[in-house]
């Protein structure tokens, strides 16, 4: 049996050494790894990694304390632990990334992961200590260790930041370290052998294995998120997915959470109020009566729908949106849920997942009140979305004393498309008051009023508590400045879609 | 499944080329070919009786104050026309099972789609009677003040109205622009600007040099001699060498004739592109239905009597008409008849008639139901007509392009015109098989579409043998086609074949002119 021998006889030191730092430096990737997706996913960076480090040293003390328990086969489950580290630390940042979008409460998911990995990692040094007994006296074991264990340390504080975020991203680097440890564990079946004995061969299995898997997932992070796409945002990226429609993805910044459509940024958490606000309650209070049916075409993430179930009248929303991996995500993805007070989940609203180009045509009902949140017309598949074909029959859907309320991109930064769209609707039979409102993130935004006869901007605040429009707010929203007053344009037409070009142009000139 | 047999792959060899069919050779895709048919249009039971046949002897006789036969545009607007005139004796009997000949539609649950014709043009303000019917169906918006009327937004054709397969990548539009050097912009404007000369020109008695119908457009001798020449020589005598602008015309030509641009006259070529134009610069819009001119032929054959399955075989100029129908052969006694019928058929009909010049080109049809839309290559977005540069067959039009569904099933027409001589065509696919269609077909379209081959559900296929008349050099302006247009006896003409040229517009002419014929006649000699 294994354990019959002195522990240290025959054992390379050196090798075992350098186990001990990769060993080291795996570990602090891992516990730095799961700083970042704290510090990412939750904010508060602060906490994030006092948590995670604090956490993480006294996962190493439990791990320390319970390596007295273990007598037999040392050797055996030394290489036992490197492997469950390898699985548990590898897989972590994209367990952790897959679990945010899916549990509640991911704060102890996140520090679930940092004490299984600290306490098995805690585990280890004690183990290779008494592997290497014999070998040299007790002080140069211990001052060789722990030297190669700090100077493991070290390499991972240099080259997580430096090296690992920035060249492979988050879930890369985790895979990366996984595989490493892998075969660490794997060369140390070699190194152990003699104390292993028969064991051995069930334990390069494994560590194959695993090292195996790491690769495969590797593949599989490219789906994850590409690697392009992390270079891309400014913020890491912590949701992506692909449906048969788009491209969705949600950041996580500083400030809070972003929405990316095919990569263009929809809202952002810290100001998207004073979006959805403006979007929203100026058609609700224009409306003759308080709207008590209203439409929403496009908003899947539910914030515009939000605003409108804060208003006591209503009694039934219907919402129409094309992709049904964007209302999904609106009622499941937590952040978004919390953000969207699950408005997507009230008994009072209708999902429909269709085209609202053909939706409009085949309903025959009247609302009170339509929002209209498409993203800007920046193909002739969503630019149809803004033909005068499009407002005539959404018109025709309106009820005789309702209210439209629509996005219509920047009138600073997109003049001409902006009022390409306001002119589109009068020619679909709109009566429009044009109006616009700062939102940080975007920048000047415009939007749009309309109703089927004349009548002046509402110039009274709703009823309801609200955070940016108050009547001050109201009386400037309905102010063009110099720069964004009418400019003469044609009318967008689904056969010449001027609006796609007038918009391209535009944009061009601000996107370096 | 049968692995892909020589016959099939020489099959794809003549009809795409020998590099694509090399393809099937190579590789060892398991090519699934989905489930389908070849769908009927007439043909075998025109062949059957009328050249096959026995001579029918009718027991039963019936009166009738108008007979129209063939129920093609030509027929169906006769009927139109006469009911607009407040004459509703009339019966349209039809060869096939429906009615529409090559503008016939269908529809499956998930759209409707075309057979053949799938467009027509905006009318400009001289068109009241096209005016008149789209009025009908809804389709017009308001009124210019010049009269022109601006046509139902949702039915003017969406963009991207085309784009081009080449080199692995999509481009918007037809001309290729990408790449092109000075020279051949240059050639490209030259060719715009001379386009644009001839749709603004009028001559001393205010008609256009090239109209739509043909029967406005002027006889000036300087614009009729353009028919004598092909449209290549005009091409070549102009200077317009470029390889882009030449693909171009070569394109319109196969697309709207049925030939290249060698083989079709320079008049016709000219037409193309100048009768698309309204009174000045743009062209006029497009317009489209889900199931093309379909929609038209279910318009107007809500109101008339149609009997289909009824093969006429004889037409006397006394007003006499025998048929073969379902229960048999019987005959007609009409006031009034009109001949609706594709020149070759009529020749056959009434015998001693100046004769047609058959020359006819063949097209095969495909409507392919996709379950889902294939994933896009780079480059432009899908259109509603996709062309792919480098193949024989036209690509193929979306028809829920209009509607502005972007996602989900679909169904595609595929077009492929035999430029060469008809009966060369007509005897080289008689014994194809469904399968040998599809498998052309689906080399075609996973040149763009790779992956096409899994996401369709079903093919069907029709071959036109007889798609349309061609104008060949010389055809258009000739004595005989002239003389073919005068009614004899109670017998009345109408059909595109008439005007040399395959259009709705020249169909609808046609079968205007036919019904306003009778309308005279009538009022000449009172009942
Ligand atoms: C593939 C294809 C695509 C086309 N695309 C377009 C397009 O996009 N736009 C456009 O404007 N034009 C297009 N055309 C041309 C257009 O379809 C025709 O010009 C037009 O529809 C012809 O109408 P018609 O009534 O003159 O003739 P037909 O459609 O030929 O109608 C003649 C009818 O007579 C019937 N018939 C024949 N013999 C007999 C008989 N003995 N007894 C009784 N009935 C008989 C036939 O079954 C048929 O229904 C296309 C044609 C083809 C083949």
């Amino acid at each position: 049996m294994a354990d019959d021998k002195p522990a240290g006889r025959g054992i390379p030191a050196s090798a075992l050494y350098i186990n001990v730092f990769v060993v080291a430096t795996c570990g602090l990737v891992y516990e730095l790894l799961a700083g970042t997706l704290g510090s990412y996913l939750l904010g508060d960076s602060v906490t994030q990694f006092s948590l995670v480090i604090g956490l993480y040293l006294s996962a190493m003390g439990v791990g320390a304390w319970i390596s007295r328990r273990i007598d037999t086969n040392l050797a055996a489950k030394f290489l036992e632990i490197e492997l469950a580290v390898a699985v548990i630390g590898g897989l972590s940042a994209p367990a952790l990334f897959m679990a945010f979008g899916t549990v509640q409460h991911f704060q102890f998911v996140l520090l679930g992961f940092v004490f299984v990995i600290g306490t098995l990692v805690g585990l280890e040094i004690p183990l290779i200590m008494r592997l290497l007994e014999g070998q040299a006296t007790f002080k140069d074991i211990i001052s060789r260790v722990l030297t190669f264990d700090y100077i493991g340390a070290l390499a991972a504080a240099v080259l997580f930041p430096l090296v690992f975020v920035p060249q492979l991203g988050i879930v890369r680097t985790s895979l990366l370290m996984g595989a490493l440890n892998g075969a660490v564990a794997l060369w140390g079946t070699w190194l152990l052998a003699p104390q292993l004995g028969k064991a051995r061969i069930g334990l390069r299995i494994r560590a194959v294995l695993v090292i195996a898997g790491m690769v495969v997932a590797l593949g599989f992070a490219d789906r994850l998120t590409t690697f392009a796409e992390e270079q891309m945002y400014a913020d890491p990226v912590v949701y992506s997915e692909s449906s048969p429609y788009q491209r969705l993805l949600v950041t996580r910044g500083r400030s809070g959470f972003n929405l990316f459509l095919n990569g263009n940024l929809q809202f952002a958490s810290a100001d998207e109020y004073r979006y959805h606000e403006a979007l929203v309650h100026p058609a609700m209070i224009a409306a003759e009566t308080p709207p008590r049916r209203v439409l929403i075409l496009g908003g899947g993430d539910g914030l515009a729908l939000r605003e409108v179930l804060a208003h006591p009248s209503v009694e039934a929303v219907t919402l129409v949106d094309l992709d049904p991996a964007m209302t999904q995500l609106g009622k499941t993805f937590p952040p978004l849920a919390e953000l969207s007070r699950n408005s997507l989940e009230d008994k009072r609203v209708t999902i429909v997942n269709d085209d609202a180009m053909v939706w409009v045509d085949e309903n025959r009902e009247l609302w009170d009140a339509i929002i209209i949140d498409f993203p800007d017309p920046n193909t002739y598949g969503l630019a149809k979305l803004y033909t005068r074909l499009f407002y005539a029959r959404v018109n025709a859907r309106l009820s005789p004393g309702g209210a439209i309320g629509l996005q219509a991109t920047s009138p600073l930064f997109a003049r001409r498309a902006y009022w390409c769209i306001v002119e589109t609707m009068r020619a679909g039979g709109l009566f429009v008051r044009p109006y616009q409102v700062t939102v940080p993130s975007f920048g000047v935004w415009g939007f749009a009023l309309a109703r089927k006869l004349p009548f002046e901007p509402p110039t009274r605040a709703p009823d309801v508590a609200l955070r940016f429009i108050n009547d001050a707010a109201l009386a400037g929203m309905f102010e063009m400045a110099a720069d964004m007053t009418a400019l003469p344009v044609e009318v967008n037409h689904l056969d010449n879609q001027v609006l796609v070009r007038y918009y391209e142009r535009e944009w061009k000139r601000w996107q370096q | 499944m049968a692995a892909v047999g020589p016959s099939r792959r020489d099959f794809v060899a003549l009809l795409l080329g020998a590099p694509v069919a090399a393809a099937i050779g190579c590789g060892s895709k398991q090519a699934r070919i989905p489930p389908g048919q070849i769908i009927e249009t007439g043909a075998r039971r025109g062949h059957a009786v009328l050249r096959d046949g026995p001579p029918p002897t009718p027991t039963r006789w019936r009166d009738v104050e108008v007979a129209i036969v063939g129920g093609g545009i030509a027929g169906l607007t006769a009927a139109w026309e006469l009911r607009r005139k407040g004459i509703i004796d009339v019966v349209i009997y039809e060869l096939d099972d429906v009615p529409g000949g090559t503008a016939r539609g269908s529809a499956s649950p998930v759209t409707g789609y075309p057979w053949g014709a799938h467009y027509i043009v905006a009318p400009q303000h001289d068109q009241p009677d096209l005016i008149a019917l789209l009025d009908e169906l809804g389709a017009i918006e308001s009124m210019r003040p010049d009269g022109t009327p601006v046509i139902d937004e949702a039915l003017r054709c969406r963009e991207l109205e085309e784009r081009v397969f080449y080199r692995g990548r999509w481009y918007e539009g037809l001309y290729l622009e990408a790449g092109a050097s000075v020279e051949d912009r240059r050639q490209r404007d030259l060719f715009n600007a001379e386009i644009l000369r001839w749709s603004t020109f009028r001559d001393p008695a205010g008609r256009r040099a090239f109209s739509l119908p043909v029967s406005q457009a002027s006889d000036l001798p300087e614009l009729t001699a353009l028919d004598k020449i092909s449209f290549a020589s005009w091409l070549d005598s102009k200077g317009f060498t470029s390889e882009r602008l030449r693909w171009l015309c070569d394109y319109s030509c196969r697309d709207d004739y049925a030939l290249d641009a060698a083989g079709t006259s320079a008049w016709a070529g000219l037409f193309y592109f100048a009768s698309r134009r309204g009174a000045g610069a743009s062209y006029q819009s497009v317009v489209t239905w889900p199931d093309g001119n379909g929609t038209l032929v279910r318009h107007f054959a809500k109101e008339v009597p149609i009997e289909p399955g009824v093969v006429v075989t004889r037409v006397d100029p006394d007003g006499t008409l025998v048929a073969v129908g379902p229960q048999g052969a019987f005959g007609v006694r009409a006031k009034h008849v009109v001949l609706a019928v594709p020149g070759f058929v009529a020749d056959h009909l009434v015998p001693d008639r100046p004769k047609t010049v058959a020359d006819y080109g063949a097209w095969a049809v495909a409507n392919l139901h996709l379950r889902a839309r294939p994933v896009e290559r780079l480059g432009a977005p899908p259109a509603w007509d996709s062309v792919i540069r480098n193949s024989k067959s036209l690509g193929y039009v979306s028809a829920t392009h209009q509607r502005g569904r972007e996602h989900g099933p679909t169904v595609w027409t595929w077009f492929y015109p035999f430029t060469g001589p008809g009966d060369v065509a007509r005897r080289e696919v008689v014994d194809a098989s469904y399968e040998d269609w599809a498998e052309v077909v689906l080399r075609d379209l996973e040149l763009p579409h790779p992956q096409i081959r899994e996401l369709v559900d079903k093919i069907e296929i029709a071959f036109w043998g007889h798609g349309m008349i061609r104008p060949r050099p010389g055809a258009l302006f000739d004595p005989a086609r002239l003389a073919r247009l005068q009614p004899r006896g109670r017998i009345h003409f109408a059909h595109t074949d008439l005007s040399g040229i395959a259009l709705f517009e020249e169909a609808f002419d046609h079968g205007l002119r036919a019904a306003r014929e009778i309308v005279a006649a009538r009022q000449a000699t009172p009942a």
